[in-house]
């Protein structure tokens, strides 16, 4: 029964698992000493090493979807953002079509997070009015009085027609006495999103100034670049815009109709989130769409100004729907939970598997040692290459998938086990074994890749972490299925520990219900065979029967005995009540 | 283990048999009475959310020595006076304060507050908001995935299994799974998070897989077999079940004996929320999940199946020569 053909395969199987390891291992030593990109220890997602995640999700003014190419443009932005306030490695993706999550390595100060969050459309508006941010006056009492809120039955369409952003005519009795009574202070007035093509009542961000700004004339996306320097003359901090062909066209014919305007006509607002980041007025007629903005700006004021007008131009507005900060004591703390547990459950898995399977518990140890280091590389080179990060519910996954991975040799070894009670041969067993038990390893693996597949492009971050390490294991595990488990089983059935089945091997035939009955050969089990294989086999016997040799002969009229005592015990395979 | 190799060497050969097919009327009965047991639960003890699908904002005060509640209820009030407070200590060196939704300045006082009232550096201070459209998001894609992932298993198994009606078997022992699981995760009053969601997801593949190992041996034991197995039908699907009787117990100890360690580990711990929460919901699971294919899914498919005429006039010449058998033996 025992040819070299299975060693043959065994060796090259194994020689092949080898090679999928050198070659994981080679992959990721280029990544790290030629690429420089790769590292030998996983990266860790953020619950895992502490920061900072906020999500933001899409709020288009009209309740349409946003496209895809929007939420990629508004990722980019934000990640210019927050690259330009100096964090590094923030990961920046998006998630379910309308969400953007923004991972921050460490607690983000409260400057980055407002960079992320104002998270509006830049509007370049004309000032039309402006005033001290007061709401109330002296009244004839002496005593100051709020401006009444203003009475819906005052006139609200502008005449005449108004003719260009600064007109005058834009202000109507009504947004006259709504501007009289406006409180910056009020967080229910919300300016954000005002429809563009109207006048606008705001007042500048730190509520020093109120204003009334004409329709929006520009918007962030023509505005091609933004810096800021110190001026040679003066040397005052100053802010320098670049606007695109069309920007600066327009910009051209705001600029001659502001130049020379009284004020505060002559002022030109740049509004973020519907608040005004400032207002300079128009010194010169600017053709050439490269205006600079100076004013009392220090450094950090005109750093901070430049970023919002070049990164302002989000084509959509955001609110954060969640918004997370994990010290990096907890991460750390919840990734050395995981570890112990992890190494615990390990431990366990392996006791009992030497207490059931004996010797071949070793197999599933070693089995899943392999499998350890070969996900292990799997993670660093997916970090690497497509930014996986490990976090908690990935580490949680890991675990899991030990047991579930060493469901496939028990599935195997109790296959084995089956055919040692039909009486055949160790070695005869290890293949047959294989066999079936590989039929079923296979349609009930897809099963979980299929369900991580399903899982990883369906749900968000936090489950795509996990069905990513459920399905990458699963793939993992039927590899080394094939590729070592087998194999080292076909090795060891040639051993004489375990091809003789020697008690401790797992693999006792005698304790298996079939009877020994010398080297490595073993008479058909006296309990009548209830296995399908040796029942084809009683099928094929009477064909084969013209050409049986005595001693064949002899042991067919043995089974036949057998399968005799079998009719005489119907109840057998009845179940239960014998 | 002699004891259970013998065990297993019976339970191949049918020396000792248990009869999941035999008696299945009593399985199921069981099964329905823990279904719709499970089903009212929640009309008594109403299923507990997390802050996730509620909505609401969360701090952790991390490394301290004796985590007073008292502290957090006033910390936080010192910042939002009419905030309601929920505070519960996590192990033995921190505390967790979940209140309503709060503007993020208000975030950034009340961890400054805490941090100040416990004496540890603000970093020690985690938080995170969560709005109440983030929960519901996470609820209908889940929902999602489990629709289209139900779909496609119904398809692949009816695919390789070359009967639609072990595919129903097996989608209505996961649904069972899933109903008894949730019912178990309401009795003992466990919040359902979105990490418990996770968990609730891989209970379904491992309760799939495990249906599949088992009902690829039915398989062989009834279309192999064919003719002359000498066994009715539901005889050979409850064979088959007790010839995987050892996997499907030493599975389920395996599967277990990994998450129950990051289940004990995870709830001695301070913090570790992730972990315990897709541990218990995979502990429980995997035991259902076993019992439910033993008890409900094979039983069930083998209830499908008789009545097919070709079955049923064979498991009648089956029984008619097995009588003649005994009247001539």
């Amino acid at each position: 029964m025992a040819t070299p053909t299975p060693v043959r395969h065994a060796w090259r199987a194994l020689t092949g698992l080898l090679i999928v390891i050198a070659v994981l291992f080679g992959i990721n030593a280029l990544g790290v000493y030629v690429f420089k990109a790769s590292s030998w220890t996983p990266e860790l997602a953020l619950d895992l090493q502490g920061g900072t995640q906020i999500v933001l999700q899409a709020q288009s003014v009209d309740g349409s979807e946003p496209t895809t190419e929007q939420m990629n443009q508004a990722a980019t932005i934000i990640r210019q953002r927050v690259d330009a306030s100096g964090v590094g490695e923030a990961d920046i993706a998006t998630q379910a079509g309308n969400q953007i999550v923004v991972q921050i390595p460490g607690q983000a100060d409260e400057e980055t997070r407002n960079r992320i969050e104002a998270s509006a459309q830049l509007q370049l508006r004309a000032v039309l009015q402006a005033s001290a941010p007061t709401n109330d006056f002296v009244g004839a009492d002496g005593e100051r009085t709020p401006f009444p809120t203003p009475d819906p039955t005052l006139p609200n369409t502008p005449s005449p027609e108004p003719t260009n952003g600064s007109d005058p005519a834009w202000v109507t009795p009504y947004l006259q006495a709504e501007f009289a009574a406006y409180d910056c202070a009020n967080p229910t007035n919300d300016p954000a999103n005002a429809p563009a093509d109207q006048p606008l009542i705001t007042c500048e961000a730190d509520g020093s100034v109120k204003y009334i700004l004409g329709p929006v004339e520009l918007d962030g996306s023509s505005i091609d670049d933004a810096t800021f320097g110190m001026q040679q003359n003066d040397g005052r901090w100053a802010v320098s815009l670049r606007f695109d062909g069309e920007g600066t066209r327009i910009f051209g014919e705001i600029s001659q109709r502001l130049y020379g305007a009284t004020p505060p006509l002559n002022q030109f607002a740049f509004v973020l989130d519907g608040l005004v980041l400032t207002a300079p007025q128009m010194n010169q007629v600017i053709l050439g769409g490269d205006p600079s903005i100076t004013g009392n700006f220090t450094q950090e004021s005109a750093k901070t100004l430049a970023d919002q007008l070049r990164y302002g131009a989000l084509p959509l507005s955001f609110e954060v729907v969640s918004s997370d900060t994990i010290s990096a004591t907890l991460g750390s703390q919840q990734l050395q939970i995981g570890l112990i547990a992890g190494l615990i459950g390990l431990a366990l898995v392996a006791v009992y598997s030497l207490i059931v399977y004996r010797a071949l518990g070793f197999v599933i140890i070693a089995s899943l040692a392999v499998m350890g280091v070969i996900t292990y590389l799997a993670i660093c080179i997916l970090a690497w290459r497509m930014g996986f990060r490990l976090s908690l519910a990935g580490v949680a996954g890991l675990i899991v998938s030990i047991g579930f991975t060493a469901d496939s040799f028990i599935v195997y070894f109790e296959r084995i086990r089956d055919e040692l009670r039909d009486g055949k041969s160790i070695t005869g067993a290890v293949e047959d074994g294989w066999s079936r038990a590989k039929r079923t390893i296979y349609i009930s693996k897809s099963i979980n890749v299929l369900a991580a597949v399903v899982l990883y492009v369906l749900a968000d971050a936090t489950v795509k972490g996990f069905a990513f390490t459920l399905g990458l294991t699963t793939v993992i595990d039927v590899l080394i299925f094939i590729l070592f488990t087998h194999p080292v089983m076909q090795l060891l059935a040639r051993t004489r520990f375990f091809g003789e089945g020697h008690p401790l091997s797992g693999m006792d035939p005698e304790a298996l219900g079939a009877v020994y009955r010398g080297r490595a050969q073993f008479r058909s089990p006296v309990i009548a065979p209830k296995s399908s294989a040796d029942r084809r086999a009683a099928r094929s016997r009477g064909e084969a029967a013209r050409r049986q040799t005595i001693a064949e002969r002899k042991q067919a009229e043995l089974a036949a005995a057998a399968a005799q005592d079998a009719k005489r015990t119907p109840g057998s395979t009845k179940g239960g009540d014998d | 283990m002699r004891s259970m190799s013998q065990f297993g060497n019976d339970l191949y050969t049918g020396k000792t048999s248990f009869p999941f097919v035999g008696r299945r009327r009593l399985w199921f009965i069981i099964a329905a009475i823990l279904v719709i047991g499970s089903a009212l639960v929640p009309l008594v003890r109403p299923i507990q959310f997390s802050i996730e699908f509620t909505g609401g904002s969360q701090f952790t005060v991390s490394g301290l020595t004796s985590p007073d509640q008292l502290i957090a209820t006033e910390a936080v009030q010192s910042v939002v006076p009419d905030a309601t407070t929920k505070v519960t200590t996590v192990g033995d060196t921190a505390v967790r304060v979940q209140t309503d939704q709060m503007t993020s300045d208000e975030t950034r006082d009340v961890t400054a507050a805490l941090g100040e009232a416990y004496g540890v550096p603000e970093s020690e201070v985690t938080s995170s908001f969560i709005g109440p459209t983030w929960g519901a998001d996470v609820t209908r894609q889940s929902l999602w995935g489990l629709a289209i992932f139900l779909a496609l298993t119904f398809l692949i198994l009816a695919l390789y299994f070359r009967t639609w009606k072990m595919s129903v078997a097996a989608i209505i022992g996961l649904v069972d799974v899933l109903i008894i699981t949730i019912g178990v995760y309401a009795l003992f009053g466990f919040e359902i998070s979105p990490a418990a969601v996770i968990g609730f997801l891989t209970i379904l593949s491992y309760a799939l897989y495990d249906t599949t190992v088992v009902f690829d041996k039915i398989r062989e034991n009834t279309s192999e077999d064919g003719e002359v197995s000498g066994r009715t039908f539901g005889e050979s699907v409850n064979l088959a079940v007790n010839q995987t009787l050892v996997r499907s117990i030493n599975t389920t100890v395996v599967a277990i004996l990994p998450t129950g360690a990051i289940l004990f580990i995870g709830a001695l711990w301070l913090g570790a929320q992730t972990l315990t929460d897709i541990s218990l919901s995979i502990f429980v699971g995997t035991i259902v999940a076993a019992y439910s294919t033993i008890f409900v899914a094979a039983p069930l498919y083998s209830l499908f199946r008789e009545n097919e005429p070709a079955i049923k006039a064979r498991d009648e010449r089956t029984l008619a020569s097995r009588a003649q058998a005994r009247v001539t033996a």
